[in-house]
């Protein structure tokens, strides 16, 4: 069976980061790191700056395996204010039983796109003694929730009255080995239901561009909207620590030398003038719906990357919408 | 059509004599962890629950510059062997591609010879099956 293209198919959940990629406008999401805290105001506060920039907020899985308000939690409070959220999931904590339950809580409580990861090993973060589950991975998780919207049963046959309408999320990371591999565990990942893509922080444009090209040869950006992550590096030596221990993050010498010429006082600006670039030159490569920022407890700095890097002020796609229709119309009288 | 049937003497007697045999020869050869779900065909011969994750599908996106894993950082990542070996088969080198479903733990520890013979590795959850072809 051909697979359809993204532009053709119906909305799978009308989310308004579905409806700025099916409008073939430029994207932006960007990730909210959430509080140690049980205080929804820390939230808030940090969204703030977020929401007016981006077309959605991330709202991370007890990322790097450090515990956090957990993402389900963040997103409810999230929506009680009205922001649009992408929910990550995580199999590391949870097993096909909680993770089938979640996303029901989740879609009940207003949740339209679930990014599907795997996670980050247990021994990446503060509790490396705890017991990973890894019942499921990303595979198994997107596939699952894609039944469950389609088929409108749970992975055991059992029927839903009302399934859930969500627009489904992976990752992928086009720096890890084997490279070559990548876009073709990008286009498993389509064929196990992803809708949109969130990348890897990219600091190697070079690399990224020739994974896009080896997406395009197996026509994935056609079926699947690929937002590319990026982030500002505070510091070089929090570049380094990044580099060392986050799991998956490469970035180049020339990247960490550059920050290390540059005066202290210059550090954060230079962070983001890369960024900036960065943002500026994957923007240029055919296949890219978007990009994805990621700026770990800064997250104040990113309304100004985003304005920087021309993609504010951002159109609605309600506008993109509008103007398809009076075109239709005009054409139909 | 399959050549045993789940519950009979035969396969009972069977499990018995093959069990041990499967898991000494396995566990050497393929550092094999009984999973009784036996993909080692379709991943260049190398097993995936080797990987901390239980990674089905694939390596996962943590595996670090030199090929290594991100968890075990002085162990090769088992889907980046996986990969190269599969390349090198003479035959299932498209295999690797193939989207697994997820593992039925209830088979841990049993043989994955016999499953093979019974079907039993081939049932799958009904909605899993359900949502084969629907794109």
């Amino acid at each position: 069976m051909q697979a359809m293209e993204t532009s053709d198919r119906p909305l799978r959940a009308g989310s308004r980061l579905e409806r700025v990629l099916r409008a073939g406008l430029f994207a932006v999401t960007a990730e909210l790191n959430p509080p140690d805290s049980s205080d929804p105001q820390q939230v808030y506060d940090a969204a703030l700056v977020l929401s007016e920039v981006a077309d959605a907020i991330n709202a991370t899985d007890a990322s790097g395996a450090n515990t956090h308000m957990s993402s389900l939690g963040l997103c409810a409070v999230l929506l009680r204010a009205g922001y649009e959220v992408v929910m990550q999931m995580s199999c590391r904590d949870r097993n096909r039983i909680a993770l089938q339950g979640d996303l029901l809580g989740a879609s009940a409580l207003g949740v339209k796109n679930v990014l599907c990861l795997t996670g980050d090993d247990v021994t990446a973060g503060d509790q490396p003694e705890a017991k990973r589950v890894f019942d499921f991975d990303s595979m198994h998780l997107l596939r699952t929730a894609r039944i469950m919207r389609d088929q409108g049963m749970l992975l055991s046959g059992r029927k839903l009255t009302v399934p859930p309408r969500v627009f489904l999320g992976a990752a992928e990371n086009p720096f890890a080995p084997p490279i070559r591999w990548r876009a073709q565990r990008l286009a498993k990942k389509v064929e196990a239901g992803a809708d949109f893509i969130q990348t890897q922080y990219i600091f190697d444009v070079n690399v990224f561009r020739e994974f896009m090209a080896h997406a395009r040869d197996l026509g994935l950006p056609k079926r699947v909207y690929i937002l590319a992550g990026v982030g500002p590096l505070r510091s070089p030596k929090a570049a380094e620590f990044m580099r060392a221990h986050v799991p998956g993050v490469v970035i180049p010498d020339s990247i960490i030398e550059r920050l290390k010429k540059t005066p202290r006082e210059h550090w954060q600006e230079e962070g983001m003038n890369i960024c900036v670039e960065i943002i500026q030159q994957v923007r240029e490569i055919k296949g890219v719906a978007g990009v994805h920022v990621m700026a770990y407890r800064q997250e104040h700095v990113v309304a100004e990357i985003i304005h920087r890097a021309g993609l504010f002020p951002r159109i609605s796609p309600a506008t993109v919408e509008a103007q398809k229709k009076s075109t239709y119309a005009q054409l139909a009288r | 059509m399959h050549l045993l049937n789940e519950k009979s003497v035969t396969t009972q007697i069977l499990d018995r004599v093959l069990l041990p045999v499967e898991k000494i020869s396995k566990q050497v050869v393929f550092d094999c962890r009984m999973c009784g779900q036996c993909i080692l065909h379709e991943t260049g011969l190398t097993c995936p629950m080797r990987c901390p994750k239980n990674e089905r599908n694939g390596p996962c996106g943590g595996v670090r510059p030199n090929g290594n894993c991100e968890v075990f950082p002085d162990k090769p990542c088992v889907w980046v062997q996986g990969i190269e070996r599969a390349q090198r088969l003479p035959l299932w080198r498209e295999h690797i591609g193939e989207l697994h479903p997820p593992v039925d733990w209830r088979l841990k520890d049993t043989s994955s010879w016999i499953n093979l013979f019974t079907g039993r590795d081939q049932i799958h959850p009904k909605g899993w099956d359900a949502g084969n072809g629907n794109k």
